[in-house]
């Protein structure tokens, strides 16, 4: 055997950082992870479509199912782990209680379609989650079907599209988002038929009240804001934004994915929402999972509750009801269908409302001030050394450009890929594109003191590296992770999407 | 608060060195009017204990299917899943960690995405597969909308054996991008013939294979006809197990398959939150929606892994996106996948044998009681009896006597005549003889 | 090169009769990155002067490429489908996208030439 070039070790590995192949590399036929009993011996009534031929499953045991999905975690960098300062995705500790309750007997493993009267535990509880969304939101109502953010966006503006059809002003095909806006929003605009017009921000980062109020006209549906917006500064023209859309016969939809700077401190209900869906997985420490699953209920105002989507849960005189077919709504046309198959994501309900509950409604404004101190205390700390995009104070999230990197040749990118070596998840890049080069830090509130203070030094230490012409450092970089900068070029070009067999001789089978 | 590792003596300090007196100074952007001055009327903070008892009370409210006898179907699946699997999924790294934007350090999702994609393509024997989508009705949804992209048509016709939860949501859709959904009747008996409607403004055709009553079809037939019109064949699995002894939809010729992958890995947890999954042909790759994993080469040279073909995504794309789906359904993909590796293709195959030999048995028994007459002539796990009288009614007597049995179409359809007598039943492994004969005897005695 | 006229959208167009082959800009391509797919049209298709005619991606960004000029799609580069960094190596030569038959040969008149494109592009800095 020959030491790895890379690594110098015989086998590849780096002590804890273990080189783990494909399960397909690792199969073997024979092999498996389960025991089952022989199967009833019946005639089978397959119709005559009985599977022909080898699926292409590998075979593992248990113990070396455990070993690849652990080796494979090992090479990730989570909460758990450290600081993660991602802007408006609020990667807030997850909560271990909230696993254990998702977990429980008679609400893991109850079937979607059994007779109600058999889950009034768990129609209870959504009611009562929808009860604290509609409280910390001043909203009448929610819709809690949508199954992530962007759902949620949809949910909201179908609602508000309904809304105009059932008031006879369908030929409202213009909704004002502004640039700053994720890319969701046009994304979820343009999929309900609507035109996107973009609302240019002023010097201070915020929608310019004048640019908007010039796009108002007849034809305008509504407008598609976040508040906190994706700089990380409150929208101060907000009440005026709602009056104006209003007065213009449009709707307000609020991206809620900011929420967690204002919870329990200020009401959307309170600034003119019609509709905003909430991130349980982020204000509501859901986990992100690697990329979900999430849920995206959307409150409602009094003009837009009538358009929520099947289904919904109802209080009455014998308990508790799902409205699964609104017969009434459909024969006045104002019902706006399903969203997604059965009821909602239930187990991120189940997480939420355990979060909800521990916190109380003392606690969850305390998270909100301690989300704004966080991030402020960071502003405040690297102003000096890095280059904010706006005058202070900010919310929940700090947005800084690239200004402190001119003439360095070390990009935003450059900077992160740093961060990694550090031990740090770098914060959202080139996000918004507002700015130039954008750095947006959001750390939560479940960040301590000491950790900030220790991220706040590393990052004095990056910027006064790369201020120094040290450029070479920041373009290798990272040098310490599992993979270093990974060749997204080669990838787009000529896509590899799954593990195909090749034969002995090392040709590529079809 | 347990959570909230802040200090008044920290909180003193950071607002020193940001330089202002108050948390609430940090709030002057926010109109004075709307500022709440004290906590909204709700509960306030309560300890671990206190909410676990008051979440396990609503718990306690409910019949869940690990405490009765459970033959209920209808698109969500009661599987028995390993104990492995839950252990690993709550992993920190994987539970608490995000969308793989940054791939060196996130190989491990990225890894695992990648099996996930290449077990899906394995399963319905098509060329890729993305990394999940949120369920498998918004799934199928996608698959419409982006079939209409690739014909530049609008007309989707839907089968009477599609879920009707998938026709509706597709039917959502339908409306508010503009597009035509053609929905046959409910399909009972599977005789529908959709061939007869295929015609050159239709851009697909979506059925579901096994379909909502149960039934077995080959569609290569249908698919060719597509083909020659011009149009998609979509076909959507709503229990992904039966891919272990079914011939798989691409192997008929389908153009896009979905499905749900909750009977691997994922309880059955209400209704969600569940896995759609989403696999197609090579020549439709850059009409795809959902995040995609591919293969690459680091800086060092060693294999790596990477989202890509972003350009297709919201993020990138804005109003030109194939989808606006940003967060999917990451941990459940990865409770599938590590399902589907303990299984390989020894306890797959063996696993479907299971389900399918307790399906003919459970059917053999219950149409051997008067009146019960079986209306799915092939089947994988769940088929659909006619009753002798109301099914609704059955079902909530059987649930007196503590067993879940089954789903009564009307659930579904509602004002439909000819489903009201209809129960729809799957057996799976989880199900044992004395189930069975409990099921049977306390039918018997309801349908007396 | 006086045969080929710019848009302010960075794409050329060289005119052989009534016929012209339109491109990105050694500009354009030097500021998408490598580009990872080119998108074109079908032969056949009607494309109008200023709308979208192609999208050119690169790893983080997709642009739409207008037509400078309105006509018919007589061909297009199938070279760049298996080979789409020739688009970054060859911009204003092997990296074509399409040929087309000009409708309006008068639209050319509010093309930029050579000269002043290179002015255009040195005052966007």
């Amino acid at each position: 055997m020959t030491p790895d070039p890379i690594t110098g070790t015989f086998s590849g590995n780096r002590a804890l950082q273990i080189e783990e192949p494909l399960i397909f590399e690792q199969g073997q036929p024979g092999r498996t992870g389960v025991d089952l009993p022989a199967p009833p011996a019946v005639k089978d009534r397959l119709g005559g479509l009985k599977r022909q031929g080898e699926i292409g499953l590998p075979g593992l045991s248990e113990p070396q199912a455990i070993r690849h999905y652990t080796r494979l975690s090992q090479k990730n960098y989570a909460i758990d782990m450290g600081l993660y300062p991602l802007g408006s995705c609020t990667m807030k500790h997850n909560p271990r209680l909230n696993e254990k309750m998702v977990r429980l007997p008679g609400l893991g493993d109850l079937h979607p379609m059994q007779p109600v009267k058999t889950a009034q535990g768990a129609l209870e509880l959504i009611d009562k989650l929808a009860h604290w969304l509609k409280t910390l939101t001043g909203m009448p109502a929610v819709a809690l079907s949508p199954g992530a953010g962007a759902h949620g966006e949809l949910c909201g503006i179908m609602a508000i599209r309904a809304a105009h059809e059932a008031k006879g002003e369908g030929h409202r095909k213009r909704i004002l988002v502004p640039e700053s806006a994720h890319g969701t929003n046009p994304a979820t605009a343009a999929g309900v038929g609507y035109s996107v017009d973009p609302i240019p921000a002023n010097d201070g980062g915020r929608v310019d009240l004048a640019a908007f109020k010039a796009k108002l006209g007849a034809d305008v549906a509504g407008i598609m804001i976040t508040n906190p917006n994706t700089c990380g500064l409150f929208e101060s023209e907000i009440l005026e934004i709602s009056e104006a859309i209003h007065g213009a016969g449009g709707y307000f939809y609020g991206d809620g994915a900011n929420f967690n700077a204002i919870v329990g401190r200020v009401r959307p209900g309170d600034l003119g929402v019609d509709c905003m869906h909430i991130n349980l997985h982020k204000t509501f420490s859901t986990p992100h999972g690697g990329g979900g699953p999430g849920a995206g209920p959307v409150v409602l105002s009094a003009a837009l509750a009538p358009f929520a989507p099947l289904p919904y849960v109802v209080h009455g005189p014998k308990g508790f009801a799902l409205v699964e077919h609104d017969d009434h709504a459909q024969a006045t046309g104002k019902a706006l269908g399903r969203l997604k198959g059965f009821h909602g994501q239930m187990g991120m309900f189940v997480r939420a409302l355990a979060y909800m509950m521990s916190h109380g409604a003392d606690g969850l404004r305390q998270v909100a001030a301690d989300a704004v101190l966080n991030a402020n205390y960071i502003l405040a700390s690297l102003k000096d050394d890095m280059s904010p995009a706006f005058d202070g104070p900010c919310m929940h999230e700090a947005l800084f450009d690239d200004a402190f990197l001119k003439d360095t040749e070390i990009s935003t990118l450059d900077i992160a890929k740093a961060m990694i070596d550090e031990g740090y998840h770098p914060m959202t890049m080139y996000f918004p594109l507002v700015v130039h080069g954008a750095l947006l830090i959001e750390p939560t509130e479940t960040e301590s003191k000491e950790t900030l203070d220790q991220f706040i030094e590393v990052m004095k230490g990056l910027a006064r590296r790369a201020k120094s012409g040290d450029s070479a450092y920041f373009h290798g970089a990272p040098r310490l992770s599992p993979r270093r900068r990974l060749d997204e070029t080669a990838a787009a070009r000529k896509p590899v999407l799954r593990w195909r067999p090749s034969n002995i001789t090392g040709q590529a089978a079809e | 608060m347990r959570y909230l590792p802040l200090t008044d003596t920290d909180r003193r300090a950071m607002l020193a060195r940001i330089g202002v007196p108050s948390i609430d100074s940090l709030y002057r952007d926010v109109p004075e009017k709307v500022r709440l001055s004290k906590p909204v009327d709700l509960p306030l903070h309560m300890g671990e204990l206190e909410v676990e008892r008051a979440i396990s009370a609503l718990a306690a409210k409910n019949l869940g299917t690990g405490r009765a006898p459970s033959f209920l179907g209808a698109g969500a699946y009661c599987h028995h899943v390993p104990a492995a699997v839950d252990h690993l999924i709550q992993r920190g790294e994987f539970l608490t960690s995000y969308t793989p934007y940054q791939p060196e350090v996130t190989q491990g999702t990225l890894e695992y995405l990648f099996e996930f994609q290449t077990q899906v393509a394995l399963l319905t024997e098509m060329d890729v597969a993305n990394a999940s989508m949120y369920d498998g009705a918004t799934s199928t949804a996608e698959a419409v909308m982006m079939a209409n992209r690739v014909t530049r048509r609008g007309k989707a016709i839907l089968s009477g054996n599609l879920h009707p939860h998938y026709r509706e949501v597709i039917a959502t859709h339908a409306h508010f991008a503009g597009f035509t959904a053609v929905a046959n009747n409910l399909d009972p008996e599977g005789r529908e013939d959709l061939i007869a409607q295929i015609d050159g403004a239709t851009s697909c055709v979506v059925v579901q294979n096994p379909g909502f009553f149960g039934h077995l079809r080959d569609h290569t037939a249908l698919a060719e006809t597509c083909h020659k019109a011009g149009a998609l064949l979509i076909v959507a699995v709503t229990e992904i197990i039966s891919l272990g002894a079914v011939t798989p939809p691409g192997r008929m010729g389908a153009d896009i398959v979905t499905a749900e992958g909750q009977s691997l890995g994922n309880s059955l947890g209400f209704g969600g939150p569940y896995v759609g999954l989403f696999a197609t042909r090579e020549k439709f790759l850059r009409q795809m929606p959902g995040r995609l994993v591919g293969e690459t080469v680091d800086a060092d040279g060693r294999r790596g892994w990477v989202l890509t073909l972003s350009t297709r995504e919201q993020h990138i794309r804005r109003e030109k996106a194939t989808s606006n789906i940003c967060t999917n359904s990451g941990l459940c993909a990865l409770a599938f996948t590590i399902h589907l590796t303990l299984l390989g293709e020894a306890g797959l195959t063996r696993l479907a044998a299971i389900n399918h030999g307790k399906a003919v048995q459970l059917a053999e028994k219950l149409t051997a009681l008067p009146g019960v007459k079986l209306t799915t002539d092939a089947f994988f796990n769940e088929f659909t009896l006619a009753l002798p009288k109301p099914a609704a009614p059955v079902v909530d007597a059987l649930a007196d006597r503590g067993i879940l049995g089954g789903v009564p179409a009307s659930r579904l359809y509602p004002h439909e005549a000819t489903a009201a007598n209809l129960l729809i039943l799957a057996a799976t492994e989880t199900n044992t003889d004395a189930d069975v004969d409990a099921l049977a005897a306390a039918l018997q005695e309801i349908l007396k | 090169m006086s045969n080929v006229k710019f848009t302010e959208d960075h794409e050329w167009i060289r005119i052989e009769g009534d016929t012209g082959t339109i491109g990105i800009t050694d500009y354009a391509q030097e500021q998408l990155g490598d580009v990872v797919y080119v998108e074109l049209p079908d032969v056949g298709r009607k494309v109008e002067k200023g709308k979208d005619m192609a999208v050119v991606e690169s790893v983080k960004a997709a642009s739409e490429v207008y037509a400078p000029v309105s006509g018919s799609v007589t061909a297009i580069n199938d070279k760049l489908t298996a080979e789409p960094a020739t688009v970054n190596s060859a911009a204003m030569g092997d990296g074509w996208f399409v040929k087309i038959k000009l409708s309006n040969p008068s639209e050319l008149d509010k093309l930029m030439d050579e000269v002043a494109y290179k002015k255009y592009v040195e005052g966007l800095g």
